[in-house]
């Protein structure tokens, strides 16, 4: 009885929740913008001090030092004079969950993990809700695109790449079905049971889990190579791993598991991969860079897993690895992770202050990660020709006491940056009369 | 074999078996044996400090009767000569549940929140009416393996619940049942483990078994005064039991020191039973001055020949593994007086190797003899008893080939009462020595050694090949079995002989076809004892141990220093703002000084020219360095419980705090239930003691929550049992525990000014209330985890009925919404930065929070409620600077000084001002900037870190963990056994953590 109710209240709440009015999506670019006098962080490990970016029909056009070039007065319909501020390439969320999840505790409305161990058709971008409240909440912060990742199992599904201000999922796409996600299996695991808890063993099974992952794997093979048959939908939906449009992501965090992934997909065919977690990738760094396999960096504001480790390991692990050679990005998995993602920026900022260097940092939001999305053609750097999705703050953005945009644009869309967090800000300032 | 050996049992065993005179007997005639057994020529060890050169022993029905060098042998006396051997009174283990059965687990998944028991205490982990002696049923076989380990009388217990009822004292006489039982309630048991029969909710945590136990004593108290109208058997068998010895099952050092708390506070004398880690915190563990119980389950070697596997392994439990056998020692050498359990061992007979593992680490030989007999039986209260050989003892002893912790030293017999049990046949005939063996007319050499009992064969053929042989002897009887060999012309596989006499052998060989010949062997050369030939083992180096003992721990306390801090950007949080180019003298723990040019003599300078100086931060809402569970959740209120009782020292989340510039924390209790637990207050000096930690004189506080997690909103139950599931039932569990406070205290107050000296009654004293009525009497502040508006206000308006103000909003949410009332009320709040969208009663939560509330004139705090959040406060105070426009010198407070007003501790830190507690930081940057680092964490003048002594430590780590595992490879490589590597689990605790 009481749990039907609690359930119906649940049910009318999340409707209202998911039925409130969101920001509206930018219509297309009609305009040309010109955004002059920042400094241009480029994304590529480049500033330009007193930079001119202009952008016309969603793309950069133009990206030059503006004491060095003279345009026509009316070159561009826009011209914002960014004098004094900055402005960078839109940072890029990878293997998030955001649209997928609205509230953490609520079931309902919860579509991140399917059932099931072997799930490559699985496919995160159906359920991808371009109008989240969580979502208008991370773009303020810079994050303007995100790789849609499905959760749970052994292979978890495929995923997709979106940008943040859409009205629905299909214009949301940047690359649709860009990688399949792979839990490796875990070198230690729980013994006992629930009652009666043991403690954290070497997994005995790992051999044989990774041996049911392989022939899983040579089965496709064998079903895609065949000419005529009775359709696979599961097999099929392993092609692009095969013929290098897919990327496989094997989530691994300790050596053995890395390095065992490294072989594995040698071994079988794989054609791209990348490790998302790495706790441990720095310890195989050579490995990676040989092999140019890149790393999705496990959330960087994390205890170190042992208490031996390095304090600060967690913080320093994008330096040890970008010191060896290897493309790092970023990722924010794990706790509160949706509503997190805003931090993204602040993450980058940590590894800056543990080493990097801050325009290396900078790569680990935006070039890197758009590589080892695959879409570095597109999106990731400020380059002419690539999509005007970029962002003007006030100051350094990796740093919070900085981080306020004033402008950002998508695909040359200059999108709202209100959220219902900032109405709700202005609406009780107002109660108080608080400027 | 072992048909042989049971036959041997049963041989002895058969002509003992008597029973008490008055017991009847359908047997046969009886047969009571009142003759004297004197054993002679031995060494005797009447006690450990009393030797006793060629000495006599004569023991009659079951005790003994004289023992010295001059004793005239009675009549009716067998005499046993032991010329060379040695008589040790046996062993007593008090501490076993041996011949108890093991309690079966409750798999009821749904908990059960009040008892169906009748008659007994509420709660069903207080089980102080169980009788041992009612439950025991005498284990024969369990009784052999002590009996071979040298033991002759053990404790036993019901291991089941936190009072657990009394244990018993049973000699292991496996001849005669009547006489077994030697005490029935020697001992009356306590423990940290809540009873697995039940599934009761309450208590789920460590804090709420302290506070059970101490409830229980209270109401044992008022039970004893005849204030209940009910019977309680529970209190009445403690009654009853409190003159037995109580031991205390604290089964780890942290724990001891609390059980230790609690005999204090009650005037109680726990005898405790430790784990093996005391050494780690051996002053403290001194203080106590508890007698103690202690196993020595060392463990065994890790397998770290796979690196990968190794690498998972922590060095703590890498250093425990090299330092555990030295606990003995260390205990001894600092005093504490302890008896020995083989409580813990996998098997008994590895009790002898651990101690003489032990041993070999440098305990003393005459203390662990001293830890197995007199320590046992004086704290038993039993020592004309036991644990000697005086006369008018008990015939308990064992008789040994030599010194009994020498490790080539064979035990023979052990007497329980006067009956023997062989252990190894001591009348086995000598056969060592070098043989002429023929078989068949063909010739062999053949040499025995070894020892008498296991004699080791060698028998190579006249043209020098060696052929395989395995020799036994069993009650005289050799036995030598061969590996076939085709090589040869007698093809044998068995020679077996009664031996006569040690000169010459003989007896019947079978052959390889089943034909059977005659063998004979004359002596051609008597056994050599050639020296040791064995390599004395050298001992591990051990590894120093540290406060704590885990990494990063410092090998040495750290003192307090005279400091001088030159020309650093000193944020000062006070009205003189943020001081640029000044200097800071800290010195006696204190600020002494601040600004420019300071000079002292005595002080260490620090340049800190273009470095940043704060006051320490302050995480108001931290769950880090807790010991098993921060929810008391059993309860919808345990106002009783107090975090203060779990602090652990050891937990490397300090250290890590420390690295963030974190000084002080607030650690709450969590949040399962609308009135949670007593918080406390401490001072992060790692390295210290949990009580040392303590800030001193902190005012008292408490946690309350509202919301989802007290109407278990997320727990996943199907059949909700436990008031309330609402909001609605929030407010009135506030207002109904308030009432009965209320009345609770009036009824105090009035006993106290005139019932006291009438003839009143003392009322009841229930520690729940009691802590609410200090709110009411506003001597106790609340700290209450709050979301949603309505909830906010509620918690006030029952504040403003009963009169008294709400202190701090934790979490706080849609403080913002309410920020005018909250104002009103006086109320401060402790927030998240950003947090969000992870439950549905923070849909509303805005990062504008903190600000709006701020900026509406309400003290406002960032905290963490997670422990890696914890280290990066600076930057949530960055973010007050981001969403709200607050200035950087009050969003700096907002992680310092603030939380110190809402901690009601502001007077002594919280900013840098002569007098005030020297806890500062030194950044390497504006400490609000991301790129910021803490390089040194100061409390009361202390440094508790530094970032360079981290990178030492760093490479200390590397330097140590690289030692331990080359002694551990060693030890696998020498075919000791190994056991797999683990990895510790990590519980990070938030609020609503319910696992322990």
């Amino acid at each position: 009885m009481m749990n039907k109710k609690i359930y119906l209240l649940l049910l009318v709440f999340s409707i209202s929740i998911l039925t409130k009015a969101q920001q509206t999506p930018a219509a297309a670019q009609s305009k040309s913008v010109l955004i002059m006098n920042a400094t241009a962080h480029l994304g590529n490990g480049k500033v330009i001090e007193n930079s001119a970016i202009g952008f016309v029909d969603g793309k950069i056009n133009l990206v030059a030092d503006a004491t060095l070039i003279r345009l026509a007065k009316d070159a561009y319909d826009i011209t914002i004079d960014a004098g004094g501020k900055h402005i960078y390439p839109g940072f890029i969320a990878p293997n998030s969950t955001l649209g997928l999840v609205e509230i953490d505790a609520v079931k309902s409305s919860d579509d991140e993990g399917e059932i099931g161990e072997m799930k490559p058709h699985i496919r995160s971008i159906i359920a991808y809700t371009a109008d989240s409240k969580v979502i208008e909440t991370v773009r303020p912060n810079g994050i303007l695109m995100a790789q849609i990742t499905p959760r749970e199992g052994r292979i978890s599904g495929t995923s997709s790449i979106v940008q943040l201000d859409a009205w629905n999922w299909k214009d949301a796409l940047i690359k649709e079905n860009d990688g399949i996600h792979l839990n490796f299996p875990a070198t230690f695991k729980r013994s006992g049971s629930w009652f009666e808890p043991g403690g954290i063993e070497a997994n005995k099974d790992y051999s044989k889990q990774i041996a049911e992952l392989a022939s899983f794997l040579a089965d496709a093979k064998a079903y895609l190579g065949a000419s005529s048959k009775e359709r696979n939908l599961v097999l099929e939906a392993t092609k692009g791993l095969f013929d290098g449009s897919q990327t496989l992501f094997i989530n691994a965090n300790d050596e053995k598991q890395i390095t065992d992934a490294v072989q594995f997909s040698k071994e079988n065919g794989i054609k791209k991969m990348v490790i998302v977690g790495g706790y441990e990738a720095y310890k195989v760094g050579e490995l990676l860079q040989k092999n140019n396999v890149g790393v999705f960096l496990r959330r960087v504001h994390e205890m170190p897993e042992n208490d031996d480790d390095d304090i600060d390991l967690p913080y320093k692990a994008a330096k040890l690895l970008t010191d060896k050679g290897v493309v790092v990005g970023l990722e924010n998995s794990g706790s509160h992770e949706r509503m997190n993602t805003r931090n993204l920026p602040f993450l980058a900022g940590t590894c800056a202050a543990y080493g990097l260097d801050k325009e290396e940092a900078l790569k680990l939001i935006t070039s890197n990660t758009a590589k080892l999305l695959g879409i570095d053609a597109q999106c990731g750097t400020l380059e002419q020709g690539k999509d005007a999705t970029l962002f003007i703050s006030e100051g350094d953005a990796l740093d919070m006491r900085t981080n306020k945009l004033t402008n950002a644009f998508i695909q040359g869309r200059m999108i709202s940056l209100e959220t219902h967090q900032t109405k709700l800000n202005d609406r009780y300032k107002k109660k108080y009369n608080q400027k | 074999m072992k048909k042989t050996l049971l036959l041997l049992i049963f041989s002895f065993l058969l002509p003992k078996i008597y029973a008490q005179e008055y017991f009847p007997n359908n047997e046969g005639v009886p047969n009571k044996n009142t003759n004297f057994t004197a054993f002679t020529n031995a060494k005797i060890y009447v006690s450990p400090t009393q030797v006793i050169e060629k000495g006599t022993l004569i023991v009659q029905n079951g005790k003994v009767i004289a023992t010295g060098t001059n004793i005239e042998i009675p009549k009716n006396c067998t005499t046993v000569n032991l010329e060379g051997k040695s008589i040790y009174p046996s062993f007593i283990d008090m501490y076993s549940s041996f011949g108890i059965e093991k309690p079966k687990r409750n798999t009821e998944r749904n908990p059960l929140y009040d008892t169906k028991r009748t008659g007994f205490y509420w709660n069903e982990s207080i089980r102080s009416e169980v009788n041992a002696y009612e439950n025991f049923t005498y284990d024969e076989k369990k009784a052999e393996e002590l009996l071979k380990a040298g033991f002759g009388v053990v404790g036993s217990h019901v291991p089941n619940g936190i009072a657990r009822g009394t244990g018993t004292l049973i000699a292991l006489n496996n001849f005669d049942k009547s006489s077994q039982l030697l005490s029935d309630k020697i001992t009356n048991h306590f423990a940290f483990t809540k009873s697995p029969t039940t599934n009761q909710a309450y208590p789920s945590s460590l804090m709420g078994m302290m506070a059970l136990l101490r409830q229980m004593y209270f109401d044992l108290d008022w039970y004893k005064k005849g204030n209940a109208t009910n019977k309680d058997l529970s209190l009445e068998a403690l009654s009853n039991n409190e003159k037995l010895i109580q031991i205390f099952a604290s089964e780890d050092k942290l724990n001891s020191l609390r059980a230790s708390k609690i005999a204090k506070e009650f005037g109680l004398n726990y005898v405790l039973k430790g784990n093996g880690n005391e050494f780690e915190r051996i002053q403290e563990i001194k203080k106590t001055n508890a007698k103690f119980i202690i196993p020595i389950d060392f463990p065994a070697a890790y397998d770290v020949s796979d690196p990968n596997q190794a690498d998972q392994m922590e060095l703590k439990d890498l250093r425990f593994w090299n330092q555990a056998p030295t606990n003995l020692k260390i205990l001894s050498d600092n005093g504490i007086v302890f008896a020995l359990t083989t409580d813990k061992l996998k098997k008994i007979e590895d009790f002898r190797t651990n101690l003489l593992k032990a041993i070999k680490y440098g305990f003393d030989k005459t203390k662990a003899l001293e830890a197995l007999t007199t320590i046992p039986a004086a704290i038993l209260g039993k020592s004309n008893e036991i644990g000697t050989l005086k006369t008018g003892s008990l015939a308990n002893f064992v008789i040994t080939s030599g010194e009994i912790f020498d490790e080539k030293t064979t035990l023979y017999e052990n007497w329980v009462q006067g009956n023997k049990f062989v252990v190894n046949d001591m009348t086995t005939k000598d056969i060592r020595g070098n043989y002429d063996l023929t078989i068949d007319n063909e010739k062999f050499k053949w040499k025995i050694d070894g020892e008498i009992a296991a004699p080791k064969s060698e028998i190579t053929t006249t043209d020098s090949k060696k052929i395989k042989s395995k020799l036994t002897m069993s009650n005289n009887w050799l036995s030598t079995v061969v590996k076939p060999n085709d090589t040869l012309k007698t093809n044998f596989t068995r020679l077996i002989g009664y031996v006569e006499n040690t000169q010459d052998l003989s007896g019947k060989a079978v052959l390889f076809n089943g034909s059977e010949v005659k063998w004979t062997a004359t002596k051609t050369a008597p056994f050599v004892k050639t020296a040791d030939s064995t390599k004395v083992e050298k001992n591990n180096r051990l590894m120093p141990i540290t406060f704590p003992n885990v990494a990063y721990g410092n090998l040495e306390k750290p003192q307090a220093q005279t400091l001088l801090f030159k020309n650093a950007t000193v944020w000062t949080n006070e009205k003189e703002g943020i001081l640029e180019e000044t200097d800071v003298l800290i010195k006696n723990g204190k600020i002494a000084f601040i600004g420019k040019n300071i000079s002292d003599a005595s002080a260490t300078i620090i340049d800190a020219k273009g470095k940043h100086l704060t006051s320490g931060i302050i995480d108001e809402h931290s769950h880090i360095a807790i010991s098993n569970g921060v929810n008391e959740g059993g309860h919808n209120s345990s106002a009783e419980v107090t975090i203060q009782d779990v602090v652990n020292s050891e937990d490397i989340n300090i250290y890590r705090d420390l690295a963030g510039g974190v000084t002080i924390s607030h650690l709450l209790h969590g949040s399962a239930n609308p009135i949670g637990g007593r918080s406390a207050i401490v001072k992060w000096k790692w390295g210290a003691s949990a009580e040392e930690m303590l800030y001193k004189d902190q005012p008292g506080f408490i946690k309350f929550a509202l919301g989802e997690n007290v109407k278990q909103a997320n727990w996943g139950i199907t059949n909700p049992t436990r008031f309330p599931q609402t909001r609605m039932g929030v407010e009135q569990v506030f207002t109904d525990y308030f009432q009965r406070a209320k009345e609770y205290d009036l009824a105090w107050k009035k006993y106290n000014s005139s019932g006291k000296k009438g003839k009143e009654k003392a009322p009841r004293v229930d520690l729940e209330l009691q802590t609410l009525a200090e709110i009411l009497n506003k001597e106790r502040f609340i700290t209450c985890h709050s979301y949603v508006q309505s909830e906010i206000l509620m918690l006030m308006n029952v504040a403003d009925k009963f009169n008294f103000k709400v202190n701090t909003f934790t979490h706080i949410l849609e403080g913002y919404k309410v920020a005018d009332k909250m104002k009103e009320h006086g109320v401060g709040a402790s927030t998240f930065s950003d947090w969000w969208a992870y439950k549905f009663e923070v849909n509303d939560a805005i990062p504008f929070n903190g600000p709006i509330m701020h900026n509406a004139g309400i003290v406002v705090a960032y905290n963490s409620d997670d422990a890696e959040m914890s280290r990066r406060l600076n930057q949530e105070a960055a973010k007050a600077v981001k969403y709200g426009n607050i200035s950087e010198e009050d969003a700096w407070k907002f992680v310092t000084l603030n939380p110190a007003k809402l901690l009601h501790i502001d007077n002594k830190v919280g900013s840098i001002k002569v007098g005030k507690d020297a806890d500062v930081v030194l950044w390497n940057n504006n400490p609000l900037s991301i790129y910021a680092k803490a390089e040194k964490t100061l409390i009361e003048g202390v440094v508790y870190y530094d970032s360079k002594k981290d990178e030492e430590n760093r490479i200390a780590i590397a330097k140590e963990r690289n030692e331990l595992i080359g002694q551990l490879l060693q030890e696998k490589n020498k075919g000791m056994t190994t056991q797999q590597p683990k990895k510790t689990e990590k519980v990070a605790y938030h609020c609503d953590t319910m696992e322990e």
